[in-house]
């Protein structure tokens, strides 16, 4: 079974995080009943005798004494951090496994890129180290940011940088909260698009979220319990997410979707699909890693045993436009690959019927007419019977980056707000034009995809053998 | 003779178990047709092919489980001993912790050179434990990363370090409609390099047997249980002792010398498909009743019109009448979609075998030119009722399809990157496509 470390970055990427623990913790805890520590748990956390003071061995086999989990938290200042380690899951970290530091970034990416980064550098690598040999078989780290910020956003990347020169052979998934249109931080276009340069280049594969969509999807449930559309139907634990206050509950859905993404790296199924796999098929090139993602359901009925009809509405769903974690519609851009995992007594003619009656409303790339990856996982998730996460390749990221685009050339041009950025040592106008530049680049690859859409398909002609 | 089988991947291995099940339960099932020294000596030849007797009275299937993730393995491990009458022996097994993430040259490129002594040294030890050693059945998919790379290494090493013996793959088709990505890419380099090393490839394709569980057995919820087990079944009636020709007096000693033989007259033309009549679900079978001429009379027309199964059979097409001038050069001529076969294997099993007539598959139309009927078609019988089965050599239009699309993608240069970083270059998915599209050219010109 293989190991992953998460690693969280400034205040969005530290209250993200702990819902996730939170909600792994709670579902381990429906499936493992005994108290066992098994191979499952062992994926995202530790277990320990906290009496020799958390150093002592990992206990591998037997009762569970004490879960740690494999994580990292960093932010400069102390705010979040603290109130973490004196909510609920205070046991669950380690003093050791914090950085932190008071005054903050400023919002300024130079600031947590280059000052922080260059001062914690050394500690940082460290504590990886640390993380990385308590791991069995190190498969992936999870990174957990902002990119309209300054220390998830610089110094996030910072620790993305390091991570391909320390673990060259670990894939490094980021999952970035992209700002949305009306965000207060003015600097968040400078820092989202110097952020972008480091993920074209240093990223295995990107989960883009726009919060927009977090709270669009929030105000349906809202509006669902509200409207006792669903009734008494509606199980209490299901809401349990949103009776948290929207802020939290906001945070809880790309949490959702990692903890599916890993399911079946921890639990048994018919079908089973790596987070190496996810890689290797849904990136059919190096830059082009941004995966756009869907989620359903979001709200859990009380029937168990869902008949097909409802099975079949939780695949539509994932394709429309309200359920995508960014502001997309990727019905109407190009497909360059997609992949669907289920979790929940699901079976394989299920999945291919419904592959069977969504394919036609959708376009994929003319190379890649049948590109489906499936994986199917046997064990459900906490409340719901069965779950489905989309993952998808698609054009319509474009939209998403050519807007940021759009936002910072507003700024740049008026050269606003540079001096913050320039009187950082190691920064250089240069920085800017060289991210801007990447940024341009990834547009036009997308372009050049979206142009072949649609046209008259040309299969390039076979190589002929002498007879 | 005994055959050892290796299972390699997420779906060899699930298959795999279900065929050691399947046989298993052949033999203890009860067929008051046959004789008790009948019933005795099938069950002895049966258990010495696919199982060794330990200390416990427990068989030991004869089988080497591979795997680059332990998930899989455990759970066969443990399915099997459960079963209570077979499993399969505690050290017989290698499996690592990451798995090959659907990368052909992952499994090929770094698991194969890495792990090439220890695998080796676990079928080495099986293949002592025979007393006669037929050859090596192994059971992979050609869609994922183990499976179909680590299972080419594996087969290329087989192949060096057993020269006489005889290897058959058993590969899995994917679904058209993936359910890998890069399946087209792993199918081409996997068949590609079988082609080399392997005595012959016996396909079976999902969407066929998905089909047949559909429309045939009448299943609803199709799991991948189901599909291995019609598969497992289907291999099983492939290899549970039969008479051949010659031997008519005792079980056939050597069932893969014998299946190449008869099946393999060419190396250019290895790859096999199964036939198999009647299928249908277990609790049909009481209320039905077949007679040996209907059931010949579906299945050559299931071979010349290309049916994979006994529904939606075209009995328009007809094969070319013979003195007839066509030009063997032109294919166009001939009707369409009818099959010509290379050689074709018929086994039946079941009572009253000596009333077949099985002319109609000696026609020598069916056939290509350049071979005589009789040493083209044979027939293996036993009056052990398990199933009737037929195999011909053409898988000709799935091999094109997807050689096709692997090609499409091949010309965008997508996910090249993936395999290039453990490997794999472009030259090497060069050769891959030249030598399959000589395979197709050489089919196509039959």
């Amino acid at each position: 079974m293989t190991q992953s470390v998460v690693v969280q970055v400034g205040q969005c990427g530290n209250q993200v995080g702990c819902r996730f623990w939170d909600l792994a913790l709670r579902e381990h805890a429906a499936v493992n009943k005994k108290g066992i520590y098994d191979e499952a748990l062992s994926s995202f956390f530790r277990n320990v005798d906290t009496r020799s003071g958390g150093d002592g061995p990992d206990i591998y086999k037997g009762k569970i004494c004490s879960l740690k989990a494999r994580a990292l938290l960093i932010d400069m200042e102390e705010g979040v951090v603290n109130e973490i380690l004196q909510g609920p899951l205070r046991d669950v970290f380690d003093s050791k496994q914090l950085i932190t530091d008071v005054s903050g970034s400023g919002n300024n990416w130079a600031v947590g890129h280059k000052l922080y980064g260059y001062q914690y550098r050394e500690n940082i690598v460290e504590k990886l180290r640390k993380t990385a040999e308590h791991c069995d078989c190190l498969q992936c780290f999870f990174i957990i940011h902002s990119m309209g910020g300054g220390t998830g956003s610089g110094l996030g990347t910072f620790v993305l940088n390091l991570l391909e020169d320390e673990f060259p052979e670990v894939y490094r998934f980021v999952t970035s909260v992209y700002p949305s249109g009306e965000d207060d931080v003015i600097t968040s276009p400078y820092n989202s698009v110097l952020a972008m340069k480091e993920l074209n280049e240093h990223a295995d594969c990107v989960l883009p979220i726009e919060n927009e969509s977090l709270f669009d999807i929030v105000n349906k449930i809202h509006q669902m319990i509200n409207s006792g559309k669903l009734g008494s139907t509606v199980k209490q634990n299901s809401l349990v997410t949103s009776s948290a206050g929207s802020a939290k509950t906001v945070q809880e859905k790309p949490f959702d979707a990692m903890n599916i993404l890993t399911s079946s790296a921890r639990f048994e199924g018919s079908l089973n699909m790596d987070l190496n796999e996810i890689s290797m098929n849904l990136v059919p090139f190096p830059r082009l890693h941004y995966l756009v993602s869907s989620l359903t359901p979001l709200y859990t009925l009380a029937d168990v045993n869902v008949p097909s009809r409802r099975l079949d509405q939780m695949f539509s769903d994932a394709f429309s436009r309200d359920h995508q974690l960014i502001q997309a519609d990727p019905k109407h851009s190009l497909y360059l690959a997609c992949a669907l995992l289920v979790r929940g007594n699901v079976q394989v003619s299920d999945l291919r019927r419904n592959i069977e009656r969504l394919k036609p409303s959708l376009h994929f790339v003319s190379w890649n007419q049948e590109g489906w990856k499936t994986g199917l996982c046997s064990v459900p998730p906490v409340g719901h019977s069965h779950s489905l996460l989309a993952l998808a390749n698609n054009t319509c990221v474009k939209p998403t980056f050519i807007e940021l685009k759009d936002r910072f050339m507003k700024l740049y041009k008026k050269k606003a707000h540079l001096h913050h950025y320039l009187h950082i040592d190691g920064m250089e106008q240069s920085c800017f034009s060289e991210a801007i530049s990447s940024l341009s680049d990834l547009i036009e690859e997308y372009n050049e995809l979206d142009a072949t859409k649609g046209g008259p398909r040309t299969d390039p002609s076979r190589l002929k053998i002498a007879v | 003779m005994s055959i050892v089988t290796v299972q390699l991947g997420q779906c060899g291995n699930q298959i795999g178990r279900e065929v050691f099940n399947a046989v298993c339960g052949d033999v203890h099932g009860t067929h008051g047709l046959c004789s008790k020294k009948e019933n005795d000596s099938y069950h002895d030849a049966c258990k010495e092919r696919f199982f060794s007797e330990e200390e416990s009275e427990v068989p030991v299937a004869r089988a080497v489980l591979v795997d680059m993730e332990p998930k899989v393995i455990s759970q066969t491990l443990s399915i099997a001993a459960r079963s209570g009458y077979w499993k399969y022996d505690d050290r017989s097994h290698f499996c690592q912790k990451q798995g090959s993430g659907n990368n052909w040259a992952n499994g090929y490129s770094v698991h194969g050179p890495r792990h090439k002594e220890v695998i080796m040294n676990l079928v080495q030890k099986e293949a002592e434990k025979c007393d006669r050693l037929s050859g090596f059945f192994t059971i992979t998919s050609m869609a994922g990363g183990t499976g179909s790379g680590l299972g080419a290494f594996v087969t290329q090493s087989l192949r060096d370090a057993f020269p006489t013996s005889f290897i058959l793959n058993h590969v899995i088709w994917p679904y058209g409609t993936g359910e890998v990505i890069v399946q087209n890419y792993n199918s081409v380099l996997t068949l590609s390099h079988l082609y080399q090393s392997a005595d012959a490839l016996l396909v079976h394709e999902n969407d066929v047997i998905h089909k047949i569980c559909a429309q045939l057995m009448n299943i609803k919820q199709i799991s991948f249980r189901d599909v291995n087990q019609v598969i497992a079944h289907q291999l099983g009636s492939v290899f549970q002792p039969t008479y051949t020709a010659e031997g008519g007096l005792h079980y056939s000693r050597n069932p893969l010398g014998d299946l190449m033989e008869t099946l393999v007259p060419h190396p250019e033309f290895k790859m096999l498909g199964l036939r198999n009549i009647p299928q249908m679900p277990e609790n049909s079978l009481a209320y039905s009743t077949f007679s040996w001429p209907g059931l010949i009379k579906h299945l050559r027309q299931m071979l010349i019109a290309n049916a994979k199964m006994e529904e939606g059979i075209d009995w328009q097409v007809r094969p070319p009448r013979l003195g007839s001038s066509i030009p063997s050069s032109h294919s166009t001529n001939k009707p369409l979609y009818f099959n010509t076969s290379i050689a074709n294997l018929v086994i039946l099993r079941g009572k009253d075998l000596h009333s077949v007539d099985l002319g109609s598959f000696r026609d020598p139309s069916l056939y290509t030119s350049w071979l005589n009927p009789q040493d083209a078609f044979n027939a293996w019988k036993t009056p052990r009722a398990f199933n009737k089965y037929e195999k011909s050599a053409s898988l000709l239009k799935p091999l094109d399809n997807v050689v096709g699309k692997a090609w499409n993608m091949f010309a965008s240069k997508a996910y090249i990157h993936q395999y290039t970083k453990f490997g794999i270059e472009e030259e090497d998915f060069l050769d891959s496509f030249t030598a399959l599209e000589q395979v197709i050219s050489s089919y196509t010109s039959l």
